[in-house]
């Protein structure tokens, strides 16, 4: 089975610091990886790395099967990043929000009308302004409209910040859920008790490079055997 | 890409609708730029009236200018700039999209400064064929222009001052056809405004093949 990512002594610059210093990483489908350091460890860099953001500078990377270095572009499409910004349009309302990210990816209206659905948007904020919204909610928006397009990988950066208990429980669910249904998971965080019940993997970054991979403890925290009808259940 | 020009212009202008802006702030800011013109010129009528259509232009150009930066503000303010990068939108595409929704933006403001002209300058609009022909290109030169430099500039943390500085010297051209258009225009002399026209035609088509082109890159490397 080829691996969804497929790094090795990958290098990443910004500017001329380089944010990521020599990274080996293999990521096999469906796993849940977290991604653990300190702040300036290489976490969002490797993260936009694998999303064909960040170019790579040196190593050999893979992600989806497209070649990082010769076209990174080739795998965006089919990746979902959750960063530190939303993505999110201030003056439009959460479902115009929803249905244009959605349709951006190809993606249809009722796949946006559905993930609204899933993060309990489709009430009353559904035609509310994102600027009127609360940080939770923003989240919410913006995790709405990841899963309205439906990425085979989903890449995600400290995705529980700012949401309410519900809200990460939904998270969490929305993750696994995705996990089973096909899709693999790398996300990063800080908050090492809530990803561990999580994850099938942890990997810590420090400096740039992995300081330490491991497999999550309990085996009855991985994620359940894939259906056969691929992604669609997500949403 | 068609259908990536829509959904891009379609999101742009719904922006628009919403937030009002255009129409709240720039509309004002050029139709406050022919009232401050009028004012500095009125003493000498003459002068007022050769100048009508250059300062029709050079209001038009300063009030793009704002409409560009509030268009690419928009995808810099949250980081959307990165998700439009990561969607399956062809920048070809977007680049369209953005024009597009801008041109539309920037014919009702024109439409608004033609009445200014009229109002304020007492400018009799006539030769309309030639207005229109000379309105629609010139549009679109300038919004491709802008649209052009506007993702060069959104990359950088000097864009607001930095947008001029790129766009203005290369819109000179279109300035000097519209208004040698409008003037022949105006004084009921169209012959001698339809190959500004045509020359007007031109820039637009060949900004809008090197913007369609050089899109891609542009919104990469910024």
């Amino acid at each position: 089975m080829e691996p969804v990512i497929d790094l090795r002594a990958a290098v990443s610059l910004l500017g001329r610091f380089p944010a990521l210093a020599g990274v080996d990483l293999h990521v096999d489908p469906r796993e849940i990886v977290v991604l653990h350091g300190p702040n300036g460890a290489g976490k969002t860099t490797l993260l936009r790395l694998c999303a064909g953001l960040a170019s790579l500078a040196g190593g050999t990377g893979r992600v989806l099967g497209c070649d990082l270095r010769a076209d990174r572009r080739a795998v965006r499409a089919r990746v979902g990043l959750l960063g530190h910004q939303s993505g999110l349009y201030e003056e439009l309302t959460v479902a115009d929000n929803v249905d244009f990210w959605a349709r951006a990816a190809g993606a249809y209206a009722e796949d946006a009308a559905a993930a609204m659905e899933r993060l309990g948007l489709a009430g009353r904020l559904r035609d509310v302004a994102v600027a009127r919204l609360s940080a939770g909610q923003k989240r919410r928006t913006s995790l709405a409209c990841l899963v309205a397009q439906r990425p085979e990988l989903w890449l995600l950066d400290e995705p529980h910040a700012g949401l309410d208990a519900d809200g990460r429980d939904l998270l969490d669910d929305l993750l696994r859920s995705a996990a089973a249904a096909g899709a693999t998971v790398v996300l990063a965080s800080h908050e090492h008790d809530r990803t561990a019940g999580l994850s099938s993997r942890i990997v810590t970054l420090v400096g740039g490079v992995v300081a330490d991979d491991t497999a999550a403890p309990a085996l009855d925290r991985l994620v359940p055997a894939p259906p056969t009808s691929g992604v669609d259940d997500v949403a | 890409m068609w259908r990536d020009a829509r959904l891009i212009a379609g999101k742009d202008l719904l922006l628009e609708r919403r937030s009002r802006v255009s129409l709240g702030q720039v509309a004002p800011f050029a139709l406050l730029t022919l009232v401050l013109f009028g004012v500095a010129l009125d003493p000498d009528r003459g002068v007022l009236d050769d100048a009508t259509p250059g300062l029709f232009w050079i209001a038009v150009l300063f009030s793009s200018i704002l409409a560009v930066q509030r268009s690419w503000g928009v995808e810099a303010a949250d980081g959307a700039r990165d998700h439009l990068r990561l969607s399956a939108l062809s920048p070809g595409g977007i680049f369209l999209g953005k024009l597009g929704a801008l041109v539309v933006q920037l014919l009702v403001l024109e439409a608004g400064l033609l009445v200014g002209v009229a109002v304020l300058y007492g400018a009799s609009l006539t030769g309309w064929a030639l207005l229109v022909a000379t309105i629609v290109p010139a549009t679109a030169g300038i919004a491709a222009v802008s649209s052009l430099y506007g993702v060069l500039a959104v990359g950088l943390r000097a864009r607001e001052t930095l947008l001029p500085l790129l766009a203005l010297p290369v819109l000179a051209p279109v300035l000097i056809g519209a208004t040698r258009s409008f003037e022949a225009a105006l004084a009921g002399t169209p012959n001698e405004g339809w190959p500004w026209a045509g020359l007007l035609a031109l820039f637009a088509l060949a900004y809008i093949v090197a913007g369609v082109a050089a899109y891609g890159p542009l919104l990469e490397d910024t």
